[in-house]
Formats: C-alpha cells, structure tokens, sequence
C-alpha cells in the first residue's frame, strides 16, 4: 500500500485537482470563480506532465563532468513543454480576464444569474 | 522551394504582428499588409500542393534536426488541400471585412486584422504539424484569436465569447492530458514515430484513455453533438466580418486532427478501434438528426445557420465512423464543400446585414428583387447542402452513401437520407422566406450603388457559388487526390 502511494499516489492528487477544476467550472455560478478553477485544471495537468520527468536518483539536466549517464539526470522535456504550456495558460487567464472586465462594463455583474435576467429584460 | 512548408505559416504570423503597428500609419496600410501575406500564402500553398502530387509527401525538419528529436510539418495530399482551403477563405473574410468598419479607431481596427490573420495562422499550423505538442500550441492560438473575435461582436458576443473560453480551454487541457499519456508510453511527440512505437507492446488501454480524451477534446473544438453547446451562441455573436472563416473553416480543423490521430496515429491495427468508431458513430448520428431539428425551429438566419453546421459537422464525423477510405474521401469533400457552402451562406447574411441590418428570416420577403447575386449564392448552397447535383453536397453525400452501403451500414445511410430530407425542410423554409413572403419595405442602411452591395462584398460571394460548382464537377479528380493519401490508412 505504501509502496503504491509513493509510486502512484502523486497520479491521484493530480486527477484529484483535475476533478476539483472541472466540477468547479461546472458548478460555480461566479464567472471569476469559473476563471480559477480553470486556472486549477490547468495546473493539474502541468503537474501531471512534471511527474512524468521524474525519476529516482535523477539530478537536475545540467550537464556535469562526473556524471555521464543519462540515468543521471531528470528528463528535462517535460518541463519544457510545460514551460510552454505555461504561457499558454497565462495568455488565455489574460483573454478571461478581459472578456471579464467587458462583462462587467455591459451587464454591471459577473454572476451567472443576473446575467442571464439581463438577457430576458433586453428580448 | 524547399522552406515551403514553414513560409506559408511564417508569412501570415509576421504580417499579423506587423500589422498592428502598420495600421498606426493608416486604418489600410495593415490590412492590405495581411491580404498580400494571405495571398502569398496561397500561391504557395497551390505550388506546394503541385509538388506533393508529383513527388510524394513533403516532411520539413525545423533546423534539420531530424524526425523524432525536432519538429516536423509533414504535408501530403489532404491536407495540402486543406492549406488551400484556409488560405481561400482567409483571403475571402479579409476582402470582405473590409467594408465593417468595427471602429473609427485605427488601433482596434489594426488589431482586429491582426487577430484575424492569427486566426488563419493558426489553422495553418493546426493543418501542416506533424508534432503533437505543435498542435497544441496552434490549437491555442486558433482558440485565443477565435474568442478576441467572438467578443468584438457586441454585448452577447462577450458572453458567447467567455462560455466558449471556458469550454475551449477544457478541450485543449484534455488534449494536453492525452499528450500526457501518449508520451508517457513512448516518450516521443513526433506523430509518425508515436504511430510506429504505439503498435509495439501492448499499450491498448493507454491508447484507449488517449483516444477517449482526444475525441471530448476535438469533439468540443468542432462542435460534435453532445459538446457542440458553445457553438451556436459563438456563431451567431461573432463579429459579422469574422463569421465567414469561424464557422466555415474553424471547425473543420480540429474534425481534420482527429482524422490524423484516428487514422494515421493509432491506425487500423488498434484493438478498440472498431469501438471507437462506433461510438463516433453514435454521436454522428445523433448530431446530423439534432442539428436539423433545431435548425427547424430557428427564425434568426444566424442561429438557423449555426445548427445546421452542427448537423454538417456530424456528416464529416459520420465519414470517418464508417473508416474506409472511399467514406474518408468523401468526409473530406464535405469539409472542402460545406466550408465554402456555410462561409458563403454567412457572406449573404453579411451582405444582408450590409444593406439592411436585419438578421431576422421575417424581414427578408422578395429580396430576390433587390439583391439578385446574393440569393443565387443563397439558393445555390441551400441546394448544395440539401445535396442536388451538380452542387458539390450531392457528391460528398453520394461518397458517404456509397461507403455506407459497401461496409452493410444501413443505419448510417438511413440517417444520412432523412438528414438531407430534414435539410430540405429548413433550407426550402429559407428559400421560401427570401422568394414567395410579401416585401416588408425595408429601410435601406446605405444609399443603393448601381450593384447590389459593394464590391468587396460581392468579390467573396461569386467565388463562393463558383467554387461550390466547381467543386462539384471536379469532384472525380479531387478525391483521385485525397486517395492518394487516403487509400494507405484506411480500413
């Protein structure tokens, strides 16, 4: 069990936060929150990627004259492709945020309730 | 000749970021920056496509670093075809936006050419990558210009435009996740090489979680039935002189990725490759008849539109269910026609909107009258979707039908006959609105010029109905071509 855990447990806390991102894009009636939570899924699945560098004994991928092996060292493309991911996510939060701030302007609310009101009271 | 590939991408970013300093100078110095690059593009595309019949398939190293350690474009036949498609369409939305003025301020105009142009970049790089990670990228600058114009198209536009971010960006976080598996049990994003590692050692299970989040992910990007939910909202919201290459070529993209990771990443060899397309089978069904029955009850041409796209989406998706590679070429005749079909169908409302202003199916009586070239556009991809020769619908359809039958699929072909009638029952709706409802007077926006709209205007409508035509004469030759490729992958 404890062998599983270390081996597998860190997989689980990633789905976990996953989930906790999805249902809170799904539940939460505050578009603000929905912003976070999407932020929290995408982390989920950038540390999912990290774990998958990671490896037992592995050092940082700098390359050092004492050690030769590839077995060595982490395997830093993960950590690249997240680096990229990264910046993805900053440049879509970026995008919400300003959809959020119009929303805000035109309706005068970002809950999901008033919002939708408003749109009965224009037809 | 050689670095083909990467200009015809390269040239349509640069010009994008150019663009917006350019358009300081002068609202056309940008735009007309964009239209050259665009064009450019697909003069290039055409010589590309030319060499790809010739010699084979075409694989670009990115700094010559070889196949699994760099990055590839890898281009062959189908989707040479589908960089002429995006380049045509981009080209046509831009000559057409041309006559919006979305604002007098030269830095918003400049900057909605810009993310027009990235728009088109992005499908580019969607359609030429052989690296899975690179789709990603592209996928997100796709989505992240496609929001930008969703949300320049007024008060519900932002809505519309914040719904689909949200779901959007799950999409592209489930494909990040799919990559995730996939590379974890090969360790390499180069999709030819993922495609021979995954057929060594039984990886079944991972390659079916993989193949599962792929088809919610593209599922969600091209509007497949149960995630087709933003889609309508997007279309009828966007910003009128974006319509066009959102609903005509966005959705086809992701449609055409899926069909890489079906057919040429996982191959026939998969093991639960006869469930997966079963289940695409499913929701393609599902999305033809839903679809069609929405778009029934609509009485805005835009909303109308929109669910008819949700049910065209399920014929090219029907396409690939049914796998062989006569069904596979005839999907991809669809993407090619219904693009030009559904992006000329939003040129006329836009011309519509032009003159009148008016959106709505009531306002429209006798306008036949008034603005003849349009309604033949109208009418033409009205038949065309319905599927009566020689408009290019009836041949893809025909493709389908024929696939169908061959493989002893008859609910498929069921379906797709009493789609096309149920298309008969809107698009004959449509037509009777613009032919036989009394005139309603409407007031003019503009003061009538001796033609019926603008040039700009019109240019994007006449390539429209010939190249529905055209496409449907030439139907033989085109998939000759697409079978070039499609006849290797195929079940």
């Amino acid at each position: 069990m404890e062998l599983f855990l270390a081996e597998k447990g860190i997989y689980f806390l990633t789905l976990l936060l996953l989930g906790v991102g999805l249902a809170g894009i799904i539940v939460c009636s505050n578009y603000m929150k929905k912003l976070i939570c999407m932020n929290i899924m995408q982390v989920a699945v950038i540390f999912f990627f990290l774990c998958l560098g990671q490896k037992a004994g592995g050092t940082i991928p700098v390359a050092m004259d004492s050690m030769i092996n590839a077995a060595d060292y982490i395997n830093p493309l993960p950590h690249g492709l997240m680096l990229t991911a990264i910046v993805v996510s900053l440049g879509t939060t970026g995008v919400g945020l300003a959809l959020l701030y119009r929303i805000k302007d035109r309706y005068g609310s970002i809950e999901e309730k008033d919002i939708i009101e408003r749109e009965r009271e224009k037809k | 000749m050689k670095n083909l590939p990467i200009l015809i991408v390269l040239l349509p970013l640069v010009a994008a970021q150019l663009c917006l300093v350019f358009s300081r100078i002068h609202r056309n110095v940008g735009r007309w920056l964009v239209i050259t690059a665009v064009s450019a593009s697909l003069v290039m595309s055409v010589m590309q496509l030319l060499n790809v019949i010739k010699d084979g398939p075409i694989h670009y190293y990115f700094g010559n670093y070889r196949a699994p350690i760099g990055i590839e474009f890898s281009i062959d036949t189908v989707n040479g075809i589908m960089l002429i498609l995006v380049c045509v369409i981009g080209l046509l939305t831009f000559l057409f936006s041309s006559e919006f003025r979305v604002s007098s301020d030269k830095t918003i105009v400049g900057g909605m050419n810009t993310v027009l142009c990235l728009l088109i970049t992005g499908l580019l790089g969607m359609t030429s990558t052989g690296d899975v990670f690179n789709l990603y990228v592209f996928l997100e600058i796709t989505s992240l210009s496609a929001y930008c114009l969703i949300a320049m198209g007024g008060n519900k536009g932002v809505i519309a435009a914040y719904r689909y971010m949200l779901v959007g960006t799950v999409a592209a976080t489930l494909y990040l996740l799919g990559v995730a598996v996939l590379y974890a049990n090969t360790g390499t994003l180069n999709m030819a090489d993922m495609a021979v590692l995954l057929n060594e050692g039984d990886k079944n299970k991972a390659m079916l979680l993989a193949m599962i989040l792929f088809i919610a992910a593209f599922g969600i990007k091209m509007a497949l039935f149960p995630f087709h939910g933003w889609q309508p909202a997007a279309y009828t919201h966007a910003e009128t002189s974006a319509r066009p290459l959102i609903s005509g070529v966005m959705g086809k993209i992701p449609a055409y990725a899926m069909f890489r990771y079906l057919f040429c990443v996982y191959g026939t060899d998969f093991k639960y490759f006869d469930f997966i397309l079963d289940v695409l089978g499913v929701l393609s069904v599902c999305a033809m008849l839903y679809g069609s029955i929405r778009a029934m009850g609509q009485k805005d041409m835009r909303k109308l539109l929109a669910y008819s796209s949700v049910a065209q989406i399920g014929y090219i998706s029907l396409g690939f269910a049914i796998g062989t590679p006569l069904a596979l070429a005839g999907a991809f005749l669809h993407m090619f026609g219904h693009a030009f079909m559904k992006a000329g169908l939003f040129f006329c409302v836009g011309a519509i909107v032009y003159r009148y202003g008016k959106f709505s199916l009531e306002d429209v009586g006798r306008l036949y009258k008034k603005m003849p070239i349009t309604c033949g556009l109208l009418v033409l991809a009205a038949l065309s979707m319905v599927g009566i020769p020689p408009a290019v619908g009836f041949f893809s359809k025909w493709y389908l039908g024929l696939a169908a039958a061959r493989e002893a699929k008859w609910i498929y072909l069921a379906v797709l006959v009493i789609s096309s009638l149920l298309n008969a029952v809107y698009f004959f709706r449509l037509i009777e609105k613009f032919f036989i409802n009394p005139d309603k007077g409407l007031p003019q926006k503009r003061e009538r010029g001796r033609i019926e709209a603008s040039a700009w205007i019109l240019i994007p409508v006449i390539v429209c109905f010939v190249a529905i035509l055209a496409l449907g004469l030439c139907n033989a030759k085109i998939v000759d071509v697409l079978l070039l490729t499609l006849g290797e992958v195929g079940l």
